[in-house]
């Protein structure tokens, strides 16, 4: 219980330093982008038209600091500006037109390529020198040295443009959503498909090799020989005695991997316009939108943060050193 | 002391067959990259950036890799452009390294609240995902090669501070440590002469490693459009070639060449560093003596490694 109130105690640090970093950025910022904006308006706009706009925009000469628990506040009561490229609508609504795809998008691809690449990197420990161990290894590793989208580009290009397996954007097909039917989650999934596989295959390597050198650490146990020696079936010292342990270290790293995950997220959105959160960030740095980068790094940090610490809470459930109260 | 055991781990690398031929094969595609990037200048059929042909023209051989969108040599980019990638994914690299070296260094020679400090610092840096962060800063500062050297140092720089930390407090226990501070060695000395070169399989590691970040998340930079698209890089190639929507138009060579390259870079500076690491793990070592020794594995799990002589 200690563990996890220090855990949510460092989250919480690491959320206001993002969110100091996301007020104090545009103001240091050479050329001042808020100002920018405002000039680009000023010459067809009379006198209190701008100032209604600069309100609009929060641009204001009222000290930092002043301005800082304002816009604590605004945070707070979930209100982001309004979205420039977007213009009368608010920067909150833009991005919750987007955040749930995100994040079906992420749970899939997080939990497929953790499994099965934990699977790999457990199989290919137990079969030291076998296929296993000398095919699988190099050819993740050759997966992972691809930069995310150029993976996802090859695979758009063959599997989406030649040969029409997969749709060639979006998340469904209809104009509206479609309902929660079985054909209507058929075909979200159909659209899910392509930026899920693309980001399982590029992030599969490290899990694999991570869970190989636990599992070559853990094999050298003592128990494990003992295991052996009590004739228990290999399949059941693999999975029921090496892995279980073996696992704590990839679980640890699941935390750092959410946050890598989301990275590559955005730019698989982008490869094929998938409408989640890393499409609206293309879009918002096309058009040069501050208000919606902002708030959507904002975003993308807080559920990260959030993310770890439900991992952390896994973890404590998994490792009894941890629940015991020791340091892991 | 048996933590540096160098020049063990070279002879044991020449003979091992099993190590050599991934190191090998890193190396040779390496040096080919990174020798044809340098001799760009001389070996280039063309100027990247004007247009020396038709538009989209398939591979030939009057242009090698094809022409781009705008008609320029795909081949002459794919040269000029790997000296503009290598060497900015280079001082990353070694900026990253060295910073990351700092802070672990001052963590184990302050100890105490600028170690707790210096770590926290580390870890909150490590939580806040990295490409919305970059693409934040980047959006911020004016386009070119400077502001992506500085905004990915600036978040490249913590997972390895925390790396040598570790390795530095753990090496901090052993008993070289106390008999030299037993010998009324100075702090400074301790964490120069006694700790920082026992680290450097560590820091090597870390450093290949890093190259890779540098020359993806550069890449990936450009791709989105935040790069200086008037410069040649693999990852401005890639935004041009997104640009001009070549793939719907069929001209796959104006990404393939490019992506490979950056691929290419990656996967031979992996398998290097994957060697590094099995170099490192002397149970590995163990297993596959005993093996060459004539003791066949007969159990699944590892035997506790004894070095034999």
């Amino acid at each position: 219980m200690v563990y996890l109130l220090k855990r949510l105690a460092f989250y919480l640090l690491a959320a206001f330093v993002a969110i100091s970093v996301n007020f104090f950025l545009p103001r240091l910022a050479p050329g001042d982008p808020a100002s920018t904006i405002i000039a680009a308006y000023s010459s067809s706009l009379n006198a209190t038209a701008l100032e209604a706009l600069k309100a609009a925009y929060g641009v204001t000469d009222a000290p930092l600091i002043t301005q800082y628990f304002a816009y604590l506040g605004n945070l707070l009561r979930g209100d982001f500006g309004l979205s420039l490229s977007q213009f009368p609508s608010s920067v909150t609504s833009v991005i919750a037109g987007g955040i749930w795809w995100s994040v079906l998008l992420g749970l899939v691809s997080v939990t497929l390529s953790f499994v099965l690449g934990s699977a790999l990197g457990a199989l290919a420990a137990w079969r030291r020198g076998g296929f296993f161990d000398r095919i699988v290894p190099p050819v993740l590793l050759f997966l992972s040295s691809f930069p995310y989208f150029f993976l996802a580009l090859l695979l758009f290009y063959v599997l989406c443009f030649r040969l029409h397996w997969f749709p060639m954007g979006n998340a469904f097909s209809s104009v509206e959503r479609p309902p929660l039917t079985p054909a209507g989650i058929a075909d979200i999934l159909h659209h899910l498909a392509m930026p899920a596989l693309t980001i399982v295959l590029v992030s599969l390597g490290p899990w694999a090799l991570n869970m190989r050198n636990a599992m070559i650490g853990v094999l050298s146990e003592d128990y494990l020989t003992l295991a052996e020696a009590k004739g228990i079936p290999p399949r059941r010292v693999l999975l029921s005695h090496a892995a279980r342990t073996a696992l704590l270290p990839n679980v640890t790293a699941l935390g750092a991997a959410i946050g890598g995950v989301f990275s590559g997220q955005i730019l698989a959105e982008i490869v094929f316009t998938y409408p989640g959160l890393g499409y609206l960030l293309l879009r918002a740095v096309g058009s040069v939108d501050y208000p919606l980068m902002q708030a959507l790094f904002l975003i993308i940090t807080l559920s990260v943060l959030a993310a770890n610490f439900l991992v952390d809470t896994a973890y404590t459930l998994l490792d009894p050193r941890v629940r015991a109260g020791l340091e892991a | 002391m048996a933590i540096l055991d160098a020049t063990g781990a070279r002879g044991w690398l020449r003979s091992s067959a099993f190590a050599s031929v991934p190191v090998t094969t890193g190396l040779i595609i390496l040096g080919l990259l990174v020798g044809s990037s340098l001799l760009s200048p001389w070996i280039a059929p063309y100027d990247p950036r004007r247009a020396t042909g038709g538009i989209n023209e398939h591979p030939s051989w009057t242009h090698l890799f094809g022409t781009t969108g705008q008609g320029q040599d795909v081949f002459s980019q794919f040269l000029f452009g790997g000296l503009n990638t290598l060497w900015v994914a280079f001082a990353i690299a070694i900026l990253t390294t060295v910073l990351a070296l700092l802070v672990a260094l001052a963590s184990a020679y302050f100890r105490g609240w600028v170690d707790d400090l210096l770590a926290l610092l580390a870890n909150v840096f490590l939580v806040v995902p990295g490409l919305p962060l970059v693409v934040v800063l980047a959006a911020f500062l004016p386009p070119g090669p400077l502001t992506i050297i500085l905004v990915l140092t600036l978040t490249g720089w913590a997972f390895g501070a925390r790396l040598f930390r570790s390795q530095a407090i753990s090496l901090r226990e052993r008993e070289f440590i106390s008999a030299a501070e037993d010998a009324g060695e100075s702090r400074w000395r301790i964490v120069f002469v006694e700790l920082l070169p026992n680290m450097w399989s560590v820091v090597a590691a870390y450093f290949v490693n890093q190259v890779i970040f540098a020359i993806t998340a550069q890449a990936s930079l450009e791709f989105l459009g935040l790069g200086d698209g008037g410069r040649v890089t693999w990852g401005t190639m890639l935004f041009w070639a997104q640009n001009t929507s070549a793939l719907i138009r069929g001209a796959w060579w104006t990404f393939v060449a490019p992506g490979m390259a950056i691929a290419l870079t990656a996967f031979s500076l992996a398998l290097i560093n994957n060697a590094i690491d099995e170099l490192g793990n002397p149970r590995l070592k163990a297993d596959r003596l005993m093996a060459r020794a004539g003791y066949p594995r007969k159990t699944a799990s590892l035997m506790t490694p004894v070095k034999r002589k």
